[in-house]
């Protein structure tokens, strides 16, 4: 039975206040309540990080975060990304490096790239991180840290490449 | 004397490039319907037997659902195999879909379809595939129109003579595309027709099949996909959803959206068949081939057929005089098999390739040169000439560029601390084919143009390199084209599918940019006389993979740093888009050897691994470095472009060069994929 709840959101800096559904995950109010469908779906289960928006400044699966359970919190979605018509950085090296096919991934991707080097200034290290108190940022770190997104067009290399140019 | 820049051959950006990387390329879920309704699918819990009832009491009872449909209130459609939903109370596999709840919410449709109470007289089901199943059957074709067996000279001779010769089976797990958009598909009913906005591979296709099933006129359906988040096949065809969807919109009198869950996918959007092949080669002490025999065992379902042509590539690889083929199946209880990337070449080209490295060792012959002791003059099957066949051309430069001529020929001799390392090649193959389609082209008043077909981007970039072919055709700059896909109003188009997208919609709109450029200004043009005709040729793009792999000695775990792919697939009408395509196909080749299995429960009678959790496909941190390249190589006997399908020749051979490679760092042959550590540890 569907109980219902207020919710109030500041998405891509602008507030939305809704009542919603308690059901309702973070992912399905940006696509089926606000129209903002940059946010994939691939799985709901947060398996395949299609649906990766930042909640608060960090990198999360949109479809695991249930939309009461962040009442007050700033999203960023891919769409809140570009500013005055141009693209964030990230977004024009995707497309010169063609770090996409589909691109049914790619908005997921982008936001988790901008998550994960806001991770790495912070000095968070990784798995395959050498010297743990100071990471480097080369490939390997790179793919290890983005490998909570899936690609199935395997656009791996091209991902890399796309966001080697950016941390540079 | 042009004065524009070519555009074939430039690597331009993606058009839609920008939109996909803002959130603003629409999918098919994503158009916005007024008054809109949420379909759940309800799927069977048997996998054979007959709906004994449906209860649909308590699902109908919450708040928002608006309808249940089962076999029981379902129209009666003319359709079918797959397609025939809810038109029958044969429960023909585990996840069928049984009944459908229709809501005005998402999260309301979900629940209501977990209440809906189907119970079953079941049946006992069979499910596994075996070579020795005693209803394995012929089928009268193997896919898409080939013969079933071939048999060329005297096979069983010819081994029985052979100084050398490798018997082995190799097999194949089931897979699932996965492409990561799951399918889906928004019906609208409006003025007696039906509006879909849906994902596939093909928006004709999807027309043309759903028209009939609903009993309407093909024009009166409109199906709009612009945009398609992959499909590597399961997209090539309508999926039963989509009835499914039009179905619901039409008993509920609104517009309804129905998306296929992850897990769903595994049971209703199609897979690669497993396949159990017995590989048999003889030859001389130089390795020349003197037979080849390739007999193969796989799936249906009791649905309908599927005949992969899993050994069809053995027909013409190789020179032999000696050669036979065959393929037999057993309808299984199961969702029926359907197109995965490559049908037939990928997993009959892992079991040839990887029979081609033993013979190597058989003969302590390098594997390189062993493949180009065995290059034929001609289709060894037909006698035809190949149109091109670049294939030793890619094995030599692949060899320069991997640097092959380090590679140790003994086993297991090399070693980098914890990590055995092997370098393995196979060769590739894949048919360059072409379809009729039409196409509308406008010249505007503005100087810009306009061409519309129903061609179809999954990914491939198909709307930049129809863009570039209407340019230089046109002898206009890309700037001033603009090609409209994805619309099935455009009318009829081949599917991308079968590597022959680009070939097949490309012919179109040169045909159609002729005519502009001779003054017309406004054409329509179909292919259906173009595409046939001439001198009979085999027309295949060919390849080389070369890969180094890790294999960790005490765990068991693979790893593959590098790899190169040398392709030879006519002109290459936009290298940045045609290298993605390969590095992708190369992708799910290391994915195949490495990863990727469906687990049968033979109990439940079904594929339970059915998610990205358990189902394995390749993270960013299990892709090393992959270089790429092409042959110089134009064929204008497959199209006027001088190109061929570029889509699935990655794949094929990938996984032989990776378990090649596996067997040269190890000296254990793993012939049964995916080649997991649980195959390695406690051997190496």
């Amino acid at each position: 039975m569907a109980e219902l709840a207020t919710v109030t959101l500041l998405i891509n800096r602008e507030e939305h206040s809704l009542e919603l559904d308690t059901r309702t995950s973070l992912l399905d109010l940006l696509r089926e309540h606000l129209g903002l469908t940059g946010a994939k779906k691939g799985c709901d289960h947060g398996q395949c990080g299609a649906c990766t928006v930042l909640i608060d400044g960090r990198r999360a699966n949109a479809c695991l975060a249930l939309a009461v359970a962040h009442d007050g919190a700033e999203i960023v979605t891919i769409e809140g990304l570009a500013q005055n018509g141009s693209l964030h950085p990230l977004q024009a090296a995707f497309v010169e490096h063609d770090a996409f096919q589909c691109g049914y991934c790619t908005p997921g991707q982008i936001c988790s790239a901008i998550g994960m080097l806001g991770e790495f200034d912070a000095g968070w290290p990784s798995h395959v991180s050498h010297d743990i108190t100071a990471p480097n940022l080369d490939a390997q770190e790179i793919r290890e840290r983005m490998s909570g997104n899936i690609c199935r067009c395997g656009a791996y290399p091209n991902i890399v490449a796309a966001i080697e140019e950016v941390s540079r | 004397m042009s004065v524009v820049a070519p555009s074939i051959g430039a690597p331009a950006d993606r058009i839609e490039g920008r939109d996909k990387v803002a959130g603003k390329a629409t999918y098919a879920f994503e158009y916005e319907q007024v008054n809109v309704a949420y379909a759940a699918i309800v799927q069977s819990s048997i996998a054979k037997g007959t709906v004994r009832a449906v209860d649909s009491a308590a699902a109908l009872a919450l708040p928002g659902v608006l309808a249940v449909l089962s076999h029981e209130n379902a129209p009666t459609l003319s359709a079918e195999g797959e397609l025939a939903v809810l038109q029958s109370l044969e429960v023909s596999y585990r996840g069928q879909i049984v009944a459908a709840v229709i809501a005005d919410s998402l999260e309301t449709a979900r629940h209501a379809g977990q209440l809906v109470r189907v119970d079953y007289d079941v049946a006992q089901h069979d499910v596994e595939l075996r070579p020795d199943h005693p209803r394995l059957y012929k089928p009268d074709r193997v896919n898409p129109n080939f013969p079933t067996d071939s048999e060329q000279g005297d096979v069983e001779q010819a081994l029985a003579t052979a100084t050398i010769t490798v018997d082995e089976t190799y097999t194949t797990p089931a897979q699932h595309n996965n492409p990561m958009e799951p399918h889906a598909t928004i019906a609208v009913w409006e003025n007696d027709g039906l509006t879909l906005y849906d994902s596939n591979q093909g928006a004709w296709r999807v027309a043309q099949t759903l028209a009939p099933i609903f009993g309407i006129d093909v024009g009166q359906v409109r199906v709009i996909s612009p945009h398609v988040g992959g499909g590597f096949g399961s997209k090539g065809t309508p999926r039963p959803h989509a009835v499914l969807a039009a179905m619901c919109a039409q008993h509920v009198q609104r517009a309804v959206k129905l998306a296929v869950t992850r897990q769903q996918m595994f049971t209703l959007t199609g897979y690669r068949t497993p396949t159990i092949q017995r590989l048999q080669l003889g030859a001389d002490r130089d390795g020349r081939i003197s037979a080849i025999a390739h007999d193969v065992v796989e799936q249906t379902s009791t649905v309908q057929e599927f005949a992969e042509q899993t050994a069809v590539a053995t027909r013409m690889m190789y020179a032999s005089p000696n050669r036979r083929t065959t393929h037999r199946l057993v309808a299984l209880n199961l969702p029926t098999p359907a197109w995965m990337r490559a049908p037939g070449e990928c997993p009959g080209m892992y079991a040839l390739e990887s029979a081609l490295d033993e013979l190597a060792v058989a003969c302590d012959l390098d594997p390189v040169e062993l493949r180009i002791r065995n290059e034929p003059d001609v289709d060894p099957e037909t006698g035809n000439r190949f149109s091109t066949r670049n294939l030793v051309a890619c094995l030599r430069e692949g060899a320069q560029r991997f640097g092959w001529s380090d590679r140790i020929p003994e086993p297991a001799s090399r070693r980098a601390a914890r990590w055995m390392v092997g370098m393995g090649v196979a060769a590739a193959t894949y048919p360059a084919r072409r379809a009729p389609s039409t196409a509308h082209a406008n010249a505007e008043a503005d100087g810009t143009f306009t061409i519309r077909i129903t061609a179809s981007d999954i990914g491939t970039g198909a709307r930049t390199v129809l863009t570039q072919i209407a340019a230089d055709t046109l002898d206009a700059p890309i700037e001033r084209v603009r090609v409209e896909i994805g619309d099935s109003s455009s009318g009829p188009a081949q599917v991308a599918g079968g590597s022959s997208g680009t070939s097949s919609w490309g012919t179109a709109v040169v045909k159609a940019c002729r005519l502009l450029r001779a003054g017309q200004t406004e054409v329509s043009v179909d292919t259906s006389d173009d595409v046939d005709g001439g001198e009979p040729l085999t027309k295949q793009a060919f390849g080389a993979h070369f890969a180094e792999v890790l294999v960790d000695v005490d765990t068991g775990e693979v790893r593959v740093p590098r790899m190169v792919g040398v392709f030879g697939c006519g002109r290459i009408i936009n290298p940045k888009t045609a290298r993605s395509q390969f590095i992708g196909g190369m992708t799910m080749g290391v994915s195949m050897a490495l990863f990727e299995e469906t687990l049968l429960d033979p109990h439940l009678g079904a594929y339970v691994n059915h998610d990205l959790a358990m189902y394995h496909v390749p993270t960013n941190a299990d892709i090393g470095e992959i270089d790429v390249a092409w042959i110089d190589e134009e064929d204008f006997a497959v199209n006027p472009m001088g190109a061929k399908g570029l889509g699935e020749i990655g794949i094929v051979g990938c996984a032989a060069a990776v378990a090649n490679a596996v067997y040269n760092a190890t000296g254990i042959r793993i012939r049964d994929l995916p080649i997991t550590p649980a195959k390695l540890v406690g051997r190496l």
